[in-house]
């Protein structure tokens, strides 16, 4: 097969300072589960590439971080060679060895057990998924608690895989071992930590 | 009337102010230069190198001056300058086998190849303080001889060859340089990394641990097999250009003591081997750290842990003396709020103590 | 000679990154200690390096800093960590815990309470609320994973046994989220209650001891205690003398040889902002303000 030159879409502007907003949009989804925070900063990436997540990439991963992509994110053209060029982020084929995994179609999103989940003790050591969903706006309702939330949060939202907050489950079994999950919508993102808990959920 | 205290900004530039006055002293004393202390204090000099992890003798001259002379702030210095220094890799291991000695000593052999060469050293100097030293003026020219191409293996390797201590680990080169200053440290710890919080840590702290093994905590028996001090070249491998390429030469001290054998029902034994290496001519720090780094080796070579050398946690906890300074003198910034709860806590303690005790007097009183 | 530069916030890119990822597992796990690979700082181990690396690491042009030691703002080493982040970030710097986006802190919690948006940092000298009691960290860390803490409640049962209280009035343990017991860094006593279901988000970075640990907002935070021991929080004899505060922790002054003493709030600028709303203590006058912080 003939090489292909891909153009590379650009990152960051600034790329100090847009880290730093966008680090701060991550940290505050992270300590509200549930609430959608947007992305403020402009940010170039692959076309199959929400922004959201291209700016989680920029600012969350380096040389340091073993990566993880689904399918999806493996058969685009552009994505690992813009992520290395970007980041550094060493590429690796086993889940459970990735400090982030960034998944394009969740709705084929592996065993959630496939991925670091920590050890008792360095729960830390675990993987960050990173999900695209197809919408943070509209869908279902999801009644959480857990810390951050200030008794209980509703969160709507048109999620995949369908069952994500049953599969999420493990982490109340697991806790303090287990997975943190960042969903993205464009812009929009939204943590679900191994601390949150589904209270109730309907239409 | 109470006028709450305030002004700090003011008191702290002016103290900054009066630091580097005093740092000046005199001024009808000719200022010294970053050359002169790099020239006529170096040891000093590859002493904040060491511990300050960074071989820059001009550096560590400037840091030595702006610390007036304090060694342990001038590796503080160095090491916060270091830590925001961009990485571009890692060298080739560097080979001390190769090095141009000035000075090489064994005590395990009278002669070895290449011979002992004893070099700069205060070794046999009578320690008698030097009036004329006081009034300066040039020392004789050293004596020459001419530059000898006889290879100086090491005295370890010597031994290894007959297999009497026991092979040097070899580098697995594809698996990655442990480096403290970028990862946390979690125990247990390597050797890789056990040896690099040992380059970095107090002299003083290793000379006294090390002391403490040959008195009998943790004892392992060492041999000096052999220090060396000479300069080495050090190599790069550059991605773009595939081949190492000499980044130029710096000066080591290195010490391989050969201690006390191991052996088993199927290993024959052998010496075991004590570790040290440092910047610049640094022989006790090389000979306390190979002592330190032996004792350490107590788990893995089967031996009871029964002192505080052989503890790898006491010892890489502890060692570093930037960590220990700031923590010990830190107890002198503000720590009013909690010495008032403690002291809350202690008048309540003592009212009630009072009261405790003056009960059964009042009680017999009224019997 | 190598001329140092430094880029936005002190730290570099990297280092920021690091950080980032450990204070968001830190969030994510409420009361666990994130190991991180601590940076030699160009001040000393024990002087903040740890609330400096986690305040650099979150800092932004927006922000709006204050930075507070034993609860005053201009306590010197309060004054040179403000300096450092105004020199190297070029925040707006404030006193005044209501404007603060980003709070850094030793030993104290302010009195005003905290709004969600905020962030208290901690300064912290030893993470490792076990670390008295067991000096090993290989130990502390397996009793951590087992949530296996009954050594610390047979300190604190001892301290009744011998004092009839528990004898620990600064740094008193909490358990966070029902899991994790916590050090709440030296802070007294006093303050531990403002920690629990706070709307603002509490993070405590330990640079010597290369750790960070958080408590998100809205996370129950107990103080460890007994049900015929509960928890006491430390309570003043006398109002603030300068703004009659009965709410405040009180600094203790000596003002003479004799031994006399008053009693003035150790939050300086909820002091003054009382003494500005024209509270009054026996001692009133209101203290000369220095010229605005660089």
């Amino acid at each position: 097969m003939a090489p292909m030159t891909i153009e590379l879409q650009p990152g960051f502007a600034d790329k100090v300072l847009s880290a730093q907003s966008t680090f701060r949009t991550v940290m505050e989804a992270m300590a509200r589960p549930g609430q959608v925070m947007v992305v403020g900063d402009e940010v170039g990436g692959p076309s199959s590439m929400m922004p959201g997540v291209a700016a989680i990439a920029l600012t969350l991963l380096d040389q340091e971080t073993p990566l993880w992509l689904d399918e999806a994110f493996l058969r685009a053209p552009d994505v690992g060679a813009w992520l290395k060029f970007h980041t550094g982020a060493p590429i690796v084929g086993r889940s459970d060895a990735a400090s982030f995994a960034l998944i394009a179609e969740p709705a084929t999103l592996p065993d959630l057990a496939s991925f670091a989940l920590g050890t008792p003790e360095y729960p830390d050591r675990s993987t960050t998924l990173i999900l695209q969903v197809p919408s943070l706006t509209a869908g279902q309702t999801f009644h959480l608690r857990g810390p951050g939330i200030d008794g209980m949060t509703a969160l709507t939202a048109s999620l995949a895989p369908a069952d994500l907050f049953a599969r999420l489950s493990i982490n109340e079994a697991l806790f303090p071992r287990g997975l943190d999950v960042i969903l993205v919508d464009g812009r929009s993102l939204v943590a679900i930590p191994r601390t949150t808990r589904l209270a109730s959920s309907g239409v | 009337m109470y006028v709450a205290v305030k002004g700090g900004e003011r008191a702290i530039e002016n103290a900054h102010r009066l630091l580097a006055h005093e740092r000046r002293g005199d001024r009808d004393v000719p200022e010294l230069s970053l050359s002169q202390i790099s020239e006529q204090l170096g040891l000093a000099v590859d002493r904040v190198m060491s511990e300050g992890s960074l071989y820059d003798r001009e550096l560590a001259a400037l840091a030595i001056k702006q610390a007036r002379g304090d060694l342990i702030e001038a590796i503080f210095l160095v090491r916060a300058f270091r830590a925001t220094l961009p990485r571009f890799g890692t060298t080739e291991p560097v080979d001390t086998g190769a090095m141009r000695v000035q000075r090489r000593v064994s005590s395990t052999f009278k002669d070895i190849p290449g011979g002992q060469v004893l070099g700069p050293t205060f070794d046999y100097t009578h320690r008698l303080l030097d009036p004329g030293l006081a009034q300066g003026g040039d020392p004789e020219a050293p004596a020459l001889a001419e530059t000898s191409d006889v290879p100086m293996p090491r005295v370890t390797d010597i031994l290894g060859r007959d297999g009497l201590i026991e092979p040097s680990p070899a580098a697995e080169t594809d698996a990655p340089v442990g480096d403290l200053t970028r990862d946390p440290l979690s125990f247990p710890a390597g050797r890789d990394l056990r040896l690099q919080n040992l380059a970095r840590g107090d002299e003083g702290f290793l000379l006294a641990l090390g002391y403490s093994t040959q008195r009998g905590y943790g004892r392992n028996h060492p041999f000096a097999g052999e220090i060396r001090f000479g300069e080495v070249e050090v190599e790069f491998v550059a991605e773009e250009i595939g081949f190492a390429v000499p980044l130029g030469s710096i000066e080591l001290t290195e010490c391989q003591m050969v201690n006390q054998f191991k052996g088993s029902a199927t290993e024959p034994p052998c010496f075991t081997r004590g570790y040290g290496l440092a910047f610049g001519q640094s022989e006790r720090k090389t000979m306390s750290m190979a002592l330190v780094d032996r004792a350490l080796r107590a788990r893995e070579l089967g031996e009871d842990l029964i002192a505080p050398a052989q503890d790898e946690e006491f010892v890489m906890s502890h060692s570093d003396n930037v960590q220990a300074t700031g923590f010990v003198e830190h107890l002198k910034l503000p720590h009013y709020v909690d010495f008032q709860s403690e002291l809350g806590l202690l008048r309540k303690l003592r009212q009630e103590f009072a009261e405790a005790n003056a009960a059964p007097a009042l009680k017999e009183a009224a019997e | 000679m190598n001329a140092p530069t430094y880029n936005f916030a002190y730290l570099d890119e990297q280092t920021k990154r690091m950080i980032r990822r450990a204070i968001l597992k830190a969030i994510a796990i409420p009361g666990y200690q994130v190991p991180f690979a601590s940076r030699e700082m160009p001040m000393p181990y024990g002087w903040g390096t740890g609330g400096v690396q986690v305040t650099a690491a979150i800092l932004g042009p927006k922000d709006v800093l204050k930075v507070i030691d034993q609860g005053s703002d201009d306590t010197t080493n309060a004054i040179s960590i403000r300096k450092f982040f105004a020199k190297t970030a070029g925040v707006e710097t404030t006193t005044s815990t209501d404007a603060a986006t980003v709070i850094q802190t030793r030993h104290r919690i302010p009195e005003a309470p905290l709004r969600a948006g905020q962030v208290l940092v901690y300064q912290v000298p030893i993470p490792e609320p076990l670390r008295f009691l067991e000096p090993r960290e290989t130990e502390t860390r397996r009793m951590h994973a087992l949530a296996e803490y009954g050594l610390m409640h047979v300190k604190l049962y001892e301290d009744i046994a011998r004092f009839g209280h528990i004898a620990t009035s600064y740094a008193y343990p909490v358990k966070v989220n029902a899991r994790y017991v916590m050090d709440p860094s030296p802070t007294p006593k006093f303050d531990n209650p403002k920690m629990d279901n706070c709307p603002a988000l509490q993070l405590f970075g330990a640079g010597r001891e290369k750790r960070i640990y958080a408590i998100p907002p809205y996370t129950s935070v107990v103080s460890l205690d007994f049900e015929d021991h509960p928890f006491t929080r430390y309570k003043f004899d006398a109002p603030c003398a300068l703004c009659g505060a009965e709410d405040s922790y009180l600094d203790e002054i000596v003002t003479d040889n004799k031994g006399s003493r008053m009693f003035v709030c150790s939050d300086t600028d909820y002091c003054e902002g009382r003494q500005a709303a024209g509270h009054r203590g026996t001692e009133s006058v209101a203290p000369h303000k220095e010229a605005a912080h660089g």
